[in-house]
């Protein structure tokens, strides 16, 4: 491609220079070696929480730890986990809880920068800062009196008591209003002057044109929602109540003679957001470079 | 010019106005009623605590005035622990960055296989704290525990990672580190991505080596990923609890008892129900995130390369 331009270079095949090739390769060469380097040791992680999860205790817990399951693969640590603690129920309290929270969040954020954005709204930067102010308070320094206000009524141990803090967040209304203040302004005078109402064009024009970015906030309030850990454990004081992010933590104190449990019980709390990495990465790339600066 | 035509237009405009103001407040309602409910009353109230002294039941039982405060601030137990929260942070916040800048710049190189490798890399962010702390908890394990293993196999000793004083904050913040990889990457890789293909021809021709061009020319087109990551890392850092609630409880001998942790450990850890004294510390979470927000942004705003 680039030889076209260059009048002086050889035969028109297409084909680099060799000099050219070869640095270039040995350049690739580090690249590769860095690249392998990192991805070994990074990813061990990841091969023995996976591997490890199949290993017998004399595999697992031996000194020194064995990488493979020289005594065979055992699917019975899964078996096991899923009788120590109630697993299969945690995970449809987690689930229960990720679908509130995806919806929830969906739902305020859309409508809120809908105001913010189309809307003839008095005070607008007003509204637009107080809701961002949101994501400047840690919610850890407000977890004390959240817990009490569910003490008070009655919620907590609870699924929704679990949720309901969750069904709006700053970042899902800044990422909405990003993707709004991007759409075409002509669509909204053509579809007042058609007379569509202030819903219909909401619902009928809008959502479907940034359909994009609300999948995006929904694998982020997915994620989080499924992987929270610090209001779970001060909601949910049951078994049967919990998380499956609890749940896991309980499988340790439960036995810590079978870290192949142990790893089972990890895996199963992470099939969902695995999944997600894998197959939503553009929705997960575009959520994050909308704060980023990008 | 009509006379006394009842509403006059502009009278009717203006009616027909604050009917679509009030839809428009309408559409806030749902948000801003989650947002007042659980985090702004919520914040009148951890302040309100904070000047409570608690009875046994954690009901507030009295106003202390600033007495938590100075409680704080003369203890030398919550100095360490503010030491130890600024360490968390900056070994965490500095090896994830250097990392995922690394893992970034090898990337953006033009090789095959840069999907494969970014999906991988990319993996980790799939973890929660529970997750990731339960797995390296497992592999810290001292007795038996595979780094261990694998370190005997090079002939260095069993370390101690969440039972030496001198070793778990940095256990922890491996975890940490290794669990945020994903993301620092996928940030830095955007915006590598983003940098036009010309800037780097036109470096390329100007004679720029390979690590010239990484360190000269992308370096500073990224700068507004890098302080993205800086604010939101630290931020991030602050406001760590799972991994430290897992992998150590604070220990051995408070070497990991974070600000958020010694909050949890005031607050809710056996049936302390200290509310008034964890609300102090709360606030104190609040101001220390509010300050370093505000000075990144002073500080680093001015240093970073927006086009």
């Amino acid at each position: 491609m680039a030889t076209a331009t260059l009048p002086r270079s050889g035969p028109a095949t297409g084909r680099r220079p060799s000099g050219s090739t070869r640095i270039r390769g040995s350049r690739h060469i580090g690249t590769y070696v860095g690249l392998g380097v990192l991805f070994v040791v990074l990813l061990f992680p990841v091969y023995y929480v996976l591997v490890g999860s199949f290993m017998s205790p004399a595999d697992i817990n031996t000194f020194p730890a064995h990488l493979w399951p020289l005594h065979g693969f055992v699917a019975g640590n899964y078996a096991t986990a899923l009788q120590v603690i109630p697993l299969a129920r945690q995970y449809l309290n987690s689930a229960a809880v990720a679908v509130l929270v995806v919806l929830g969040q969906l739902i305020t954020s859309v409508l809120a920068a809908y105001a913010l954005v189309f809307l003839r709204l008095r005070a607008r930067r007003f509204w637009f800062f107080l809701l961002l102010s949101t994501m400047m308070i840690p919610w850890e320094s407000i977890i004390i009196p959240n817990y009490l206000a569910m003490a008070e009524l009655g919620l907590v141990n609870g699924i929704f008591a679990l949720a309901l803090p969750y069904l709006a967040a700053g970042f899902g209304v800044f990422l909405v209003r990003q993707a709004f203040l991007a759409f075409p302004m002509e669509l909204r005078d053509a579809a007042r002057v058609d007379g569509v109402s202030t819903f219909g064009f909401l619902w009928r024009v809008v959502i479907p044109l940034t359909r994009p970015t609300l999948a995006a906030l929904g694998v982020w309030s997915f994620l989080s929602a499924w992987n929270m850990y610090f209001w779970p454990l001060l909601i949910s004081q049951t078994p049967e109540n919990q998380t499956i992010q609890i749940g896991i933590t309980q499988l340790q104190s439960a036995d810590a003679n079978d870290p192949g449990m142990v790893l089972a019980g990890v895996v199963l709390a992470l099939v969902p957001t695995l999944l997600l990495v894998l197959f939503g990465q553009r929705f997960i790339v575009r959520g994050l470079t909308a704060g980023s600066g990008k | 010019m009509a006379g006394a035509a009842p509403p006059r237009p502009s009278e009717r405009a203006g009616r027909g106005r604050r009917r679509e103001e009030l839809a428009a407040f309408v559409y806030l309602v749902p948000a801003l009623v989650v947002f007042i409910c659980f985090f702004f009353v919520p914040l009148g109230r951890s302040v309100y605590l904070s000047f409570q002294r608690s009875d046994i039941f954690g009901r507030p039982n009295g106003f202390v005035g600033a007495r938590h405060y100075v409680e704080l601030l003369t203890d030398p137990d919550f100095g360490r622990t503010l030491l130890v929260t600024l360490g968390f942070v900056l070994l965490t916040v500095i090896p994830s960055l250097l990392i995922g800048l690394v893992l970034a710049l090898l990337l953006a190189g033009r090789i095959r296989l840069v999907r494969f490798f970014r999906t991988a890399f990319a993996l980790p962010f799939a973890f929660s704290v529970a997750t990731a702390a339960v797995l390296f908890g497992v592999m810290m394990d001292p007795a038996t525990g595979v780094i261990n293993s694998l370190l005997s196999l090079v002939g260095i000793d069993a370390v101690g990672w969440l039972t030496d004083p001198g070793v778990a904050l940095v256990s922890v913040a491996i975890t940490s580190v290794w669990m945020q990889l994903g993301y620092t990457m996928l940030v830095l890789s955007a915006g590598l991505g983003a940098v036009p293909d010309d800037v780097i021809e036109a470096a390329r021709l100007d004679g720029a080596s390979g690590l010239q061009l990484q360190t000269r020319v992308m370096l500073p087109l990224i700068t507004p990923q890098l302080f993205f990551l800086v604010v939101t890392g630290t931020i991030q850092a602050l406001q760590s609890f799972g991994q430290i609630n897992i992998l150590t409880t604070g220990g051995p001998d408070r070497s990991t008892t974070t600000l958020v942790y010694s909050i949890y450990e005031v607050a809710f850890a056996n049936n302390n129900s200290n509310f008034g004294a964890g609300s102090a510390q709360a606030i104190v979470l609040l101001i220390v995130v509010l300050a370093i927000t505000a000075v990144q942004f002073g500080v680093l705003e001015r240093k970073v390369y927006y086009n």
